[in-house]
């Protein structure tokens, strides 16, 4: 765990309502797909955690969705401000599992933190499969990016406007794989849980104070003991999940 | 050279600051960080004599300068705290620690403290009569004069280390509760917990905390914090320990001049963890700025 400054070198609205910041600074300390950084704001108390997309060089990529005064604010931040950005946080998935054909599994803002896992698992000379679900077309981001990897792309819309009509796990029935890794809404990651019959390892949001195990403010139950979704996870194992 | 020490109890400290209970753990994943043997003291996470998860969540909303939690106490359990918490504090934390205890019963209170008094490490016994997140105990003997005089008692009786009494902003007179510890033999009170509060969410139109209520803690809280600290010290001859919004060293002479003989920093190491070594490095500038020598002679300098 780093807290260091990075420069915003830029910040790109890629969907409706969604962002993309790419920031150059420390990124040593991020070790695996799946972890989060927190960042800190003028003007608001607490950092906000935001999942890591993708760590080059000395480059970080993260993707955010506008959902309150704190995003409102990022959204509006320009190229060249330093920011506060506390790194290396939580457990990450851990790829070793994945097995040859993973599958990944990320519902809107739930998409970005697969993105490194697969240019990961692809690296390791996977055979990758990608279901991105969004409500709609406008919502659509980073399709071009799992493809540009050589992985094997569906997308899904609760509308129809782009890809399979429906959910994520409509598209399930069109793809054969050894192990998943998800990230999404609740409500989606339980429909996940119920709908594959393989492994796999699920990422969770919660409201969080310090995001580095001190505050135990986003504590969960799982049948592995009580977990800080920030330090033990936010990756949890299917066979763990309490729901 | 300027002198950090203060005396609170009759244990002395390398500085005042001291890591406030909630924020801080057991310390040790602290010490990842940094060498937690810099700090004064610290106050690890409230204990309890069973374990407790704690309240569902959200605990956790953000105010403007602070925050509300209702993370409800969420402890292991006197004995694993012993069994498995403090060894691993003790590994990386060689001074005397205070022990932050919970109940929901005088006797809770009492058979925490005797399984603790034992435990090695412990230099004083902070004693939280003040928690606003849990319901049947915590802040109801914290919020009655009476109340709090009994526990105080109870505890006194079974264990000879300093007890330090952690009192609640939500009431009427915490004079009045700061003098009937005393009565009760308290060495000090600590003050203050957070205050109750509230966050409601305009999308769902529901409170955002799943308790409804949390404590409010940060930057926000410290001007009643120092008035209460300075109230305080008016009325009692024990020492005071005193927090709220603590976020610099400058905040740490102003509640020394309010009152207070040793600080807690709380919320501020949630936002920044390096947040308690900070303010102890800074220390030294802020005292030659305020032409201070010892942060001993300031205390209550403000009366």
């Amino acid at each position: 765990m780093k807290d260091t400054y990075f420069t915003l070198l830029s910040n790109k609205e890629i969907a409706k309502n969604t962002y993309e910041w790419v920031l150059e600074g420390d990124v040593s300390d991020i070790t695996a797909p799946g972890q989060f950084v927190n960042i800190k704001l003028d003007g608001f108390y607490l950092r906000r955690p935001i999942s890591v997309a993708d760590i080059e060089g000395d480059k970080l990529t993260i993707v955010y969705k506008v959902v309150g005064e704190g995003t409102e604010k990022m959204a509006s931040m320009k190229a060249g401000e330093e920011l506060l950005v506390l790194t290396g946080l939580g457990n990450g998935y851990d790829l070793a599992p994945s097995g040859d054909m993973p599958l990944l599994i990320g519902g809107g803002a739930g998409v970005p933190p697969m993105y490194l896992a697969a240019r990961r698992l692809r690296e390791a000379g996977k055979s990758v499969s990608v279901i991105l679900g969004f409500g709609s077309s406008d919502e659509v981001f980073y399709k071009e990016r799992f493809e540009a990897l050589g992985c094997k792309v569906l997308v899904t819309t609760v509308d129809g406007t782009s890809g399979i009509k429906g959910f994520v796990t409509d598209a399930l029935g069109d793809v054969d794989y050894t192990y998943f890794y998800t990230c999404g809404p609740e409500p989606m990651l339980r429909a996940v849980y119920n709908a594959t019959e393989t492994s796999g390892q699920f990422s969770f949001e919660e409201r969080m104070g310090c995001g580095f195990g001190a505050c135990m403010g986003c504590t969960c139950k799982t049948k592995y003991g009580n977990k800080r979704i920030c330090r033990d996870g936010p990756v949890l194992v299917k066979e763990e999940i309490i729901w | 050279m300027v002198n950090t020490k203060v005396s609170l109890c009759g244990i002395e400290l390398d500085n005042p600051v001291i890591p406030a209970s909630g924020t801080f753990g057991f310390g040790y994943e602290f010490a990842e960080l940094y060498d937690i043997n810099i700090l004064g003291s610290l106050s690890f996470k409230g204990t309890t004599l069973e374990p407790r998860f704690g309240n569902p969540t959200p605990r956790i909303a953000e105010t403007h300068s602070g925050m509300l939690n209702a993370v409800g106490l969420q402890n292991p359990g006197v004995e694993r705290v012993i069994a498995e918490e403090l060894p691993k504090l003790r590994a990386v934390f060689s001074k005397p620690a205070m022990a932050n205890v919970s109940g929901f019963s005088v006797e809770e209170y009492v058979r925490t403290v005797e399984r603790l008094d034992t435990a090695p490490g412990i230099g004083w016994f902070e004693i939280n009569i003040s928690c606003p997140n849990v319901h049947g105990g915590g802040m109801s003997f914290g919020t009655d004069p009476k109340s709090a005089e009994t526990v105080t008692r109870a505890v006194r009786e079974v264990t000879k280390k300093p007890i330090i009494i952690k009192l609640s902003p939500n009431v009427t007179d915490i004079v009045s509760i700061a003098k009937a510890c005393e009565a009760g033999g308290a060495d000090g009170v600590s003050l203050i917990n957070t205050l109750m509060g509230m966050r409601i969410d305009l999308k769902s139109r529901k409170p955002v905390i799943k308790n409804k209520t949390g404590g409010l803690s940060g930057p926000a809280i410290k001007p009643v914090a120092v008035r209460m600290v300075y109230q305080v010290f008016e009325a009692v001859g024990i020492p005071i320990v005193g927090m709220g919004g603590i976020s610099t060293a400058e905040d740490v002479i102003e509640f020394m001049l309010a009152g207070a003989t040793a600080v807690e920093v709380g919320a501020h190491n949630l936002v920044d963890p390096f947040a308690s070594k900070k303010i102890i490095e800074d220390l030294p500038r802020a005292m030659e700025k305020y032409r201070i020598n010892s942060l001993t002679e300031i205390i209550g300098g403000a009366h």
